[in-house]
């Protein structure tokens, strides 16, 4: 695993060697906030009169479905389009030690995205006070979250050496991995539905699981789904690799 | 040291490498050719484990490819087609990086990455975005981590491509240098470059081998071998039913002829020297003789021979 570290290194340089993460760091921090103060009842409407952070949270599947595609979709394609997949390839690196480097380094930016959130808690901690433990099981839940997806979007970017492709098609997954959870859908279709059949797809979405650890409980089966959801994305991107890599 | 045992690669029903075996040993430097497709560098991608070969293996140091890819990736040097780089590293950067990939403990990486870039001149760039190069640079940087670690097998797919004749010619230079402990195959176009660098050729058409042996037996193949081109000067009776008639010319043929002088180039029967009873003939009859010169035989003759045979 040493090679891994090595890839890691390397991968999250080449963020910074390009204007790509600062863009993406940025616009995700601008959204974020800008979000949280102006739809998300930060400093009006909390009904119980109590500070907390669930209207900074609520927002994140959603920026993270725009936001996290433009970290992942280099990671394999960029190495397809310019050839250097064939030097990586033919270094003594397992493909395993590639995959997990390299999706480590994205999941660290998404890491560090959510770290410079943090003038948000020391705000809310200055105005009130805050369940300190909820903020940060909802942190974890968010960075697991932020995990699933990075998860698709690796997978997804080995398909193809256009990094655009690679980038819809995440934005277009990660609509499926959302959609079951959305009220507007779930709402009307329990009136048909029963609620078994309602409850067993918001189950498959990353909202049912994200919504629940926002609570402040970490419950195993929120860890299992996104763990599960982050290895499986990463055999498949593995085998993809293995299998296609000279395409 | 390397070794290709029925090597096949099939791309539907496209034979890209079409049952290729041959082995190469330590102090050869194998030139690797073939007309453009002919799938030089597909089986390249295979022994270098790069590509998964449809049946055959490559064994590299005894290693199998197949069961062994990280003893055989340790174990060689390799420039990919193209020299693919990552653009947006500094060659230095890149080095590191290769060096620490491979393994070469911290305090022996700075000298092996100066020995490199040393190598191929690069110590000028080495602060420069690799996007940023020209070229030639870029295919030295590429050079320069391939030969890194030292290895004993080298495979360089069209090392002094993009190249000016200078860098052409130090890449050669280096190439020869490192030959007699390493076993080195390289693949090029430019044939000029085989008697230059090269101890063997091999020469692929269409997937399968069709020739291997050294420079010089490719050279002997040409029908040129050992012709001899005449001018002589005009109206001296030397015409074709002449100097067809010297033993051991099979077969002559008439040049364009300018400023008074004819030229002709005779064909020898089977390689034989023909110089000796040319000139005796020529002496005999007082053809004033202007130039003669003896054709070592073209190698692209050969190559074009061999691979429209195919």
């Amino acid at each position: 695993m040493r090679n891994t570290y090595t890839i890691f290194k390397r991968e999250l340089s080449g963020y910074f060697a390009t204007p790509v993460a600062y863009v993406v760091l940025y616009g995700f921090l601008f959204f974020a906030f800008a979000l949280t103060f102006l739809l998300g009842n930060f400093f009006t409407g909390q009904e119980t009169d109590q500070a907390t952070l669930q209207g900074f949270f609520t927002f994140h599947p959603f920026l993270y479905l725009f936001f996290l595609p433009e970290i992942s979709m280099r990671l394999w394609s960029e190495e397809r389009r310019v050839g250097t997949i064939e030097l990586l390839m033919t270094l003594p690196v397992t493909v395993k030690e590639a995959v997990i480097g390299k999706y480590l380094a994205a999941w660290a930016l998404a890491g560090l995205m959510l770290a410079l959130t943090f003038p948000i808690w020391i705000t809310v901690n200055y105005l009130g006070e805050p369940d300190n433990g909820v903020i940060l099981a909802s942190y974890i839940g968010s960075f697991l979250m932020a995990g699933a997806y990075l998860a698709i979007g690796a997978f997804l970017s080995a398909l193809t050496r256009n990094q655009i492709i690679a980038a819809i098609t995440t934005v277009l997954l990660g609509v499926a991995f959302l959609l079951p959870g959305v009220p507007f859908l779930t709402q009307p279709l329990s009136g048909i539905a029963s609620p078994i059949v309602v409850d067993t797809l918001r189950s498959f979405s990353f909202l049912a699981h994200f919504e629940s650890i926002t609570k402040g409980l970490i419950d195993l089966r929120d860890l299992v789904y996104f763990g599960s959801l982050i290895v499986c994305f990463l055999l498949a991107n593995a085998l993809v690799v293995q299998v296609k890599k000279a395409d | 040291m390397i070794e290709l045992r029925h090597l096949s690669k099939h791309f539907g029903s496209l034979r890209a490498v079409d049952d290729v075996s041959f082995s190469v040993g330590k102090g050869e430097v194998l030139g690797f050719l073939g007309p453009n497709g002919a799938g030089k560098s597909t089986t390249m991608k295979m022994v270098t484990g790069f590509l998964t070969p449809s049946s055959g293996t490559a064994l590299v140091d005894g290693h199998d490819v197949q069961q062994e890819p990280l003893a055989v990736k340790s174990r060689l040097g390799y420039l990919p087609e193209g020299a693919p780089l990552y653009g947006d590293m500094t060659p230095l950067g890149m080095l590191r990086f290769v060096a620490e990939v491979r393994g070469i403990p911290g305090a022996q990486r700075k000298a092996r990455i100066d020995e490199a870039v040393g190598k191929v001149h690069i110590g000028d760039v080495l602060h420069q975005r690799i996007d940023t190069l020209s070229k030639g640079f870029k295919r030295r940087v590429g050079l320069a981590q391939a030969i890194l670690h030292d290895p004993q097998v080298l495979i360089l797919d069209e090392p002094t491509d993009g190249l000016d004749p200078n860098q052409k010619h130090e890449v050669r230079q280096l190439i020869r240098e490192m030959a007699q402990d390493k076993c080195i195959v390289l693949s090029t176009h430019i044939l000029e470059e085989v008697p230059a660098v090269c101890t063997r050729a091999i020469l692929i058409a269409n997937g399968k081998l069709r020739f291997d042996g050294t420079p010089d037996e490719m050279q002997r193949r040409s029908k040129r071998h050992n012709a001899v081109a005449l001018t002589v000067r005009a109206g001296g009776g030397h015409d074709l039913e002449a100097l067809r008639a010297i033993p051991g010319v099979a077969e002559v043929e008439e040049l364009p002829a300018a400023d008074g002088l004819e030229n002709f180039l005779l064909y020898p029967a089977d390689g034989a020297a023909i110089l000796a009873p040319l000139s005796q003939v020529a002496h005999e009859r007082r053809w004033e003789v202007d130039h003669l010169t003896v054709q070592e035989g073209r190698l692209d003759d050969v190559f074009r021979q061999i691979t429209a045979e195919a």
